[in-house]
């Protein structure tokens, strides 16, 4: 009926398009997207001399460290990863980490925010939170390991400054992204010349969504900490969020603490990572509860984020990631 | 082809209108009756609607994500939207429509497989329409959308629809696109947007979204020959692959099977097909866009920027580069510069010989011998490369016809180019 409709109306009005029937020549969206990122791990692996890729056992760096295996393979990653630590980790993230690197044969180096803070290079911020005190020790440590390529997990649908962030992304010798001098990326041509003491920020996962991450991670059976599923966990109620107490994060009078059946939906800095009420056991359960939310993850449960309209665009700026 | 036996696969398109088209609210449209619009993404764009003294929620807010573009009321820069129904994927660039933009427009049509053009009803076709859809002919996207959008403030008028639809079918004949379909809408109200509207009875065709879903996407690889640009060799030197030797690539176009018989360019050197590896296994056959590593038959030496092709098929190598390029850095492209011309993925050296002539998008006509093209101009140039290259014609091959002109002392993009057929002399 459509198909009829439509044809009376390009012969009305236009050209004909010939029906094609190629579609086990089609990808799918996820192979598709997987194929994309693919290209993008060999692209900076040929072109540059000593890439590293951001890891911190959050389920976008999971999923891209998965797509830099498939890329390389047989061969191992040929370059190592590096946790910019905010000291605040949940444990089993660490263990993640440390489990993962171990199998996959990566080298795993460690930027400290924890030391940086100690020292006194950095001053803890009034609000507790650690997420913008990362830029400086990763700028150090870009610079420390002579690092060209930054692999970074951020994805365009996250937030709308990333939205508009190039898969290859120059950033100055201080780290800054110019977001109105950026280069234009066409075709899959990324162009990754740069000066020295310049360094990329590549993204490979910039045109995925949330839901591709899960749809993902369901599909290849990608571990994750257990974090990100169902579980028990005391917790206490803070501006519309479920938080965790611990040594940074303390429930305020009028905040009682409680016991909810919780997963995490991003897992960084835990004094502003919040949860959120699950029943959801594994991938396949996540993908439904994400399908039926009606808010992002970022907006749902990081409470950095919504310090302003430009927040994202402010830090990134700046170097974050 | 029915949904049922289709794949869930992935359309990337590209929108091209001002903001006086209503070319945001239509993308805002598109996103918040396919349901992608989240709660917290809606009430951020309400609660800074009131902040700036509007009464409704700006929908314009939630594509324009830079705060100078805020601050401004305009959009800069391509923004990428996403989106999905139950049958396909979207991936949208949202490009700016002011002619100073061009650049960011032929980077949003660069990826794109179908251009959406809006037009407001009430103006019919106007110089900012052609020079959209002229530029998605020229970076050869297949499909064409002509919005024809604010039907409402026409009284949802046949003949109105009839008449603009009939000007643009007889302009886009000079293109060289698959389709062009035009489509009357309103997309503040939400006519044809998703819904079939009952306001415009005398419209047989499909919504706007019907239609995005229905566009087939890509091309059949079988009937394209195989190219595949070599992107890194992979050598684990591991006891398990003491002698592996696989290279790792993108197929760019068409197909290729174990046992092929292939040449490797620029060296000119034959071999066969030995494997095709993914880390799923190994596979008879790969087609484009997947990404696989080849191992051949004969040890033959080939690194990054080499390219696979099948014997049979196999394009030709060239020195003399010519090709249309938009130009997409704040300098001026002249004869006699020197630069990197990237192509798939070969960098090599190169010299503008010819400034051939200076492409009026407006009109589509070329005027011959211009001194230079400068930001967001279009011509065609003639470069001479250092060492020949595979290139084939853009309008063909899009992968492997596409290149860069890149500024050697700080690596900006000066310049992104379509080759005309190879060997072609330049008039």
């Amino acid at each position: 009926m459509v198909r009829d409709c439509e044809d009376r109306m390009r012969t009305a009005h236009m050209t004909t398009t010939p029906v094609h029937d190629f579609a086990a020549y089609t990808l799918t969206h996820l192979e598709a997207l997987e194929s994309e990122s693919v290209h993008i791990f060999r692209e900076v692996a040929g072109e540059f001399d000593r890439p590293v890729l951001l890891f911190s056992g959050g389920k976008d760096s999971v999923v891209m460290l998965h797509l830099a295996v498939k890329a390389f393979w047989p061969a191992p990653v040929p370059f190592p990863v590096l946790h910019v630590d905010t000291g605040h980790n949940f444990p089993e993230v660490i263990e993640y980490r440390d489990r993962t690197v171990e199998q996959l044969g990566v080298r795993l180096l460690v930027a400290s925010v924890q030391d940086y803070i100690d020292d006194g290079r950095l001053r803890e911020r009034p609000d507790g939170t650690r997420n913008p005190l990362q830029t400086l020790p990763l700028l150090d440590a870009i610079t420390a390991g002579k690092f060209d390529a930054v692999f970074g997990g951020g994805r365009r649908d996250e937030e709308k400054a990333r939205a508009k962030e190039r898969v290859f992304s120059l950033r100055d010798e201080f780290g800054q992204w110019e977001p109105r001098r950026q280069r234009p990326e066409l075709w899959d041509l990324y162009n990754g010349r740069h000066r020295a003491g310049e360094h990329v920020r590549v993204f490979p996962l910039s045109n995925w969504t949330e839901i591709d991450i899960w749809r993902y991670i369901s599909q290849e059976q990608i571990d994750l900490p257990d974090l990100y599923y169902a579980h028990d966990r005391e917790v206490f109620e803070r501006d519309g969020m479920w938080l965790a107490p611990g040594d940074w994060c303390v429930p305020r009078d009028g905040e009682a603490l409680q016991t909810r059946r919780v997963r995490y939906r991003t897992v960084g800095d835990m004094s502003c990572t919040g949860a959120v009420e699950s029943e959801a056991t594994d991938a396949a359960a996540v993908l439904r509860e994400v399908a039926a939310s009606r808010i992002t993850e970022r907006g749902a449960t990081r409470a950095d984020d919504r310090l302003s309209e430009a927040s994202m665009e402010d830090r990134k700026r700046e170097g974050y990631f | 082809m029915t949904a049922a036996t289709r794949p869930h696969d992935l359309l990337r398109f590209a929108t091209a209108g001002s903001v006086d088209d209503g070319k945001s609210t239509l993308v805002g449209r598109l996103l918040h009756d396919t349901k992608s619009i989240l709660a917290d993404q809606l009430a951020a764009v309400e609660r800074a609607s009131r902040d700036r003294g509007l009464d409704g929620a700006d929908l314009a807010l939630l594509t324009d994500g830079l705060r100078a573009e805020r601050e401004q009321g305009i959009t800069i820069d391509v923004a990428y939207r996403y989106f999905s129904t139950e049958v396909r994927s979207f991936i949208l660039a949202d490009t700016p429509g002011h002619v100073e933009y061009t650049r960011n427009m032929v980077t949003g049509a660069s990826t794109a497989e179908l251009a959406l053009v809006l037009v407001d009803a009430r103006h019919g076709v106007i110089e900012q329409t052609r020079r959209h859809a002229a530029l998605a002919a020229l970076l050869g996207v297949r499909h064409i959308v002509l919005a024809v959008n604010k039907m409402d403030l026409v009284g949802w008028d046949e003949s109105v629809f009839d008449s603009i639809s009939a000007e643009f079918a007889q302009f886009a004949k000079e293109f060289d696109v698959d389709d062009v379909v035009a489509i009357p809408l309103s997309a503040l109200l939400g006519d044809n947007v998703v819904d079939k509207s009952a306001r415009s009875p005398w419209y047989g065709g499909p919504t706007l979204l019907e239609h995005l879903q229905s566009v087939p996407v890509g091309e059949d690889p079988r009937r394209q020959p195989f190219r595949f640009p070599v992107q890194y060799v992979i050598r684990p030197q591991s006891p398990d692959h003491v002698d592996y030797r696989g290279y790792a690539g993108r197929v760019a176009s068409g197909t290729v099977s174990v046992g092929d018989r292939v040449v490797v360019l620029p060296s000119g050197r034959v071999s066969a097909v030995k494997a095709i590896d993914t880390p799923e296994g190994s596979r008879e056959e790969a087609f484009a866009p997947q990404s696989v590593t080849i191992r051949l038959a004969d040890d033959v030496d080939l690194s990054r920027g080499d390219l696979i092709a099948l014997e049979s098929k196999a394009p030709v190598l060239t020195s003399d580069l010519t090709g249309t390029v938009c130009v997409v850095a704040d300098r001026a492209l002249r004869p006699g510069q020197r630069l990197l011309v990237r192509i798939g993925t070969r960098t090599v050296r190169g010299l503008v010989h010819t400034v051939i002539d200076h492409l009026d998008v407006r009109t589509l006509e070329r005027h011959p011998d211009p001194d230079a093209l400068a930001l967001n101009e279009i011509g065609r140039v003639q470069v001479r490369l250092a060492e020949p290259v595979a290139v084939d014609a853009y309008h063909q091959l899009r992968r492997t016809g596409a290149f860069l002109l890149i500024d050697d002392a700080d690596g900006a993009t000066l310049a992104a180019g379509m080759a005309d057929a190879p060997g072609e002399v330049p008039r």
